[in-house]
């Protein structure tokens, strides 16, 4: 069966792997190169049971399934060293909250917090642990799979014929948000930072009453600060207060990220259905994959196969009835 | 009934419409509390492109009195500014006027608010102030052309309750006639009960119901509590005494002790 896909974000790309390993022939359409809509500026972190403090169960396990996933198709790229979580002195009810509201976490001590990462030694008294947690480099991740993809023959295409497809599978994200598609935009602004003077391991997430903001470090340096959620589907540049709030949340962290060097500032509209759970959608040879939120890499994999699974179902059903 | 600017209101709750886990929970919350007036935030939603998009299509089919809000202003010239974006944006003349004189305890800076309540009450505005307890603040805000006014309880978010009963109790006393809400500083329905019993008209919550663990079912609880306190304040409140009173006759017993 001939599969057009459109678009190449993070969901795009794993619905397009995860069909073509199943033997469908796939083709990805995108006027633009692969992974650079939203999921361009993801933080990479595969934190289901942080993101439990607010999302449902079912993000929770397809977050779980993820590591697992990502970890298997990109050999290497995952890495599983926890999340950090820590609050400023005075917002530490915050951090009590945030362990009411999660689960498969351990409380640590300043002395657990370094021999975590050394780099916070004496910055704060507590801090919650979440061990199996993963993080990866999402734009190395997209690249990854694009190319893995191209070598199982993937035709990565900027125009294409629908009439040409048996099944027109929607990933298109941003795009497809309009007035009765039940999806919107929910805006967020993103940094990167780079520095020598600090190390960290694993991502940070620095709670905050009004502004709860993670640190995630990269190779040679850099650290992706994120991220703004702003009810709004305006694609414009960061704005000065926000560039303020996660330079302040980086410094907060550590105050060396004040000597960084800010060589990179992006903003990207999450597509979310009002529900805020990303889904597999529509019937017959539509299809869509969409409301992804800031679920991106937590969920895209479950939903891929899920789409896989559904349309290796259709002719057993078929079948079944004749 | 709740009267508030000539618009005739059943229930006595207002809500926020900020950080709720995803918009279907802060419909649902809004439902379930009965809720007919909710709130927007403009400044930041907006952010550059002058429509917040499809969030505010979401508050518009609510089908309850949108009070948009100048949270997030420091200056008077901002509040304005903002304020008058939100009546072409929501088509209403009311308007939540917040600004806010100190960032770490969100404090409104009462000269700004006065200067600006002026001004947009003389430009067709209805104003809703965030204000303090403060009673010669109020009477400026009274005279500025504001028909309704919003004390705090405590500082924004702080889930404190009321930390200043005496204070409120007699904001209650001077202004016997205006319609006062509690804005701001509530974390729990009792402290919504209390609020109602001092005989305030209304409360204003967000972070107490979209923070909670399941906000539509603390959007229900408010909602009762409010309507306990409500109904306790005008079924006249026993004045508390040092003494016990037992509540069973005594008299005819062998022993008065």
């Amino acid at each position: 069966m001939n599969i057009l896909i459109k678009g190449a974000g993070v969901a795009g790309l794993t619905a397009a792997f995860a069909l073509t390993r199943r033997g469908y022939s796939v083709t990805l359409l995108d006027p633009n190169a692969p992974g650079m809509g939203a999921s361009h500026y993801a933080g990479g972190m595969l934190a289901p049971w942080c993101e439990g403090e607010t999302a449902p169960q079912v993000v929770i396990e397809a977050g779980i399934e993820a590591i697992g996933w990502w970890d298997e198709v990109l050999p290497g790229l995952v890495e599983r060293k926890g999340t950090l979580v820590v609050a400023p002195a005075r917002d530490q009810s915050e951090l009590e909250r945030f362990a009411r509201r999660t689960t498969r976490h351990q409380w640590l001590d300043e002395a657990a917090i370094a021999e975590l990462e050394p780099a916070l030694a004496g910055r704060f008294r507590r801090g919650l642990f979440f061990a199996d947690e993963a993080h990866l480099d999402p734009r190395a991740a997209l690249a990854g799979l694009a190319d893995a993809m191209l070598r199982m023959g993937v035709r990565l295409v900027a125009q294409a014929d629908e009439g040409d497809f048996a099944r027109i599978i929607d990933c298109t994200g941003r795009s497809a948000i309009k007035r009765g598609s039940g999806l919107r935009g929910v805006r967020g602004e993103m940094l990167y930072l780079k520095t020598y003077e600090i190390a960290l391991s694993r991502p940070v997430r620095l709670l905050h009453p009004r502004i709860p903001l993670y640190v995630v470090p990269r190779d040679n340096g850099r650290f992706m600060v994120g991220a703004t959620m702003i009810e709004s589907e305006h694609d414009g540049p960061v704005s000065a207060r926000s560039l303020m709030e996660l330079l302040n949340a980086a410094y907060a962290l550590h105050p060396a990220f004040g000597e960084a060097e800010v060589i990179e500032t992006g903003t990207g509209i999450r597509p979310a259905y009002a529900d805020n759970i990303p889904r597999l959608a529509g019937s017959g040879r539509h299809l869509s994959i969409n409301g992804l939120y800031r679920h991106g890499f937590l969920m895209a994999p479950a939903l891929a196969e899920e789409l896989a699974d559904r349309l290796q179902a259709e002719p057993q059903r078929r079948s079944a009835i004749a | 009934m709740l009267t508030l600017y000539d618009t005739t209101l059943t229930s006595r709750l207002l809500l926020g419409t900020a950080r709720y886990p995803s918009p279907a929970i802060m419909e649902a919350a809004i439902r379930a509390s009965g809720t007919q007036i909710v709130t927007v935030s403009l400044r930041r939603e907006t952010a550059g492109g002058g429509r917040g998009g499809q969030f505010f299509e979401v508050i518009k089919g609510l089908g309850v009195h949108v009070l948009p809000n100048t949270a997030g202003c420091h200056t008077a010239k901002e509040a304005v500014l903002t304020a008058r974006m939100a009546r072409d944006l929501f088509a209403t003349d009311w308007v939540k006027l917040e600004v806010i004189g100190h960032h770490d305890t969100l404090q409104p800076d009462v000269f700004a608010l006065v200067e600006a309540a002026r001004e947009l009450c003389a430009d067709g505005f209805q104003v809703f102030p965030y204000t303090t307890a403060d009673l010669v603040v109020a009477e400026k805000l009274l005279e500025a052309g504001c028909r309704v006014l919003m004390p705090w309880a405590s500082p924004i978010g702080s889930a404190r309750g009321l930390v200043d009963p005496a204070a409120l109790v007699s904001m209650r006393a001077h202004f016997p006639d205006v319609p006062l809400i509690i804005d701001a500083g509530l974390g729990r329905p009792s402290h919504a009960a209390e609020a109602m019993e001092l005989g305030y008209d209304a409360v204003l919550l967000n972070t107490a119901v979209a923070g909670a663990a399941d906000p539509v079912a603390m959007a229900r609880a408010f909602a009762a509590a409010l309507e306990a306190g409500h109904a306790g304040y005008h079924a006249g409140l026993l004045e508390p005494r040092d003494m016990a009173v037992p509540s069973t006759p005594v008299i005819g017993k062998a022993v008065f002790a």
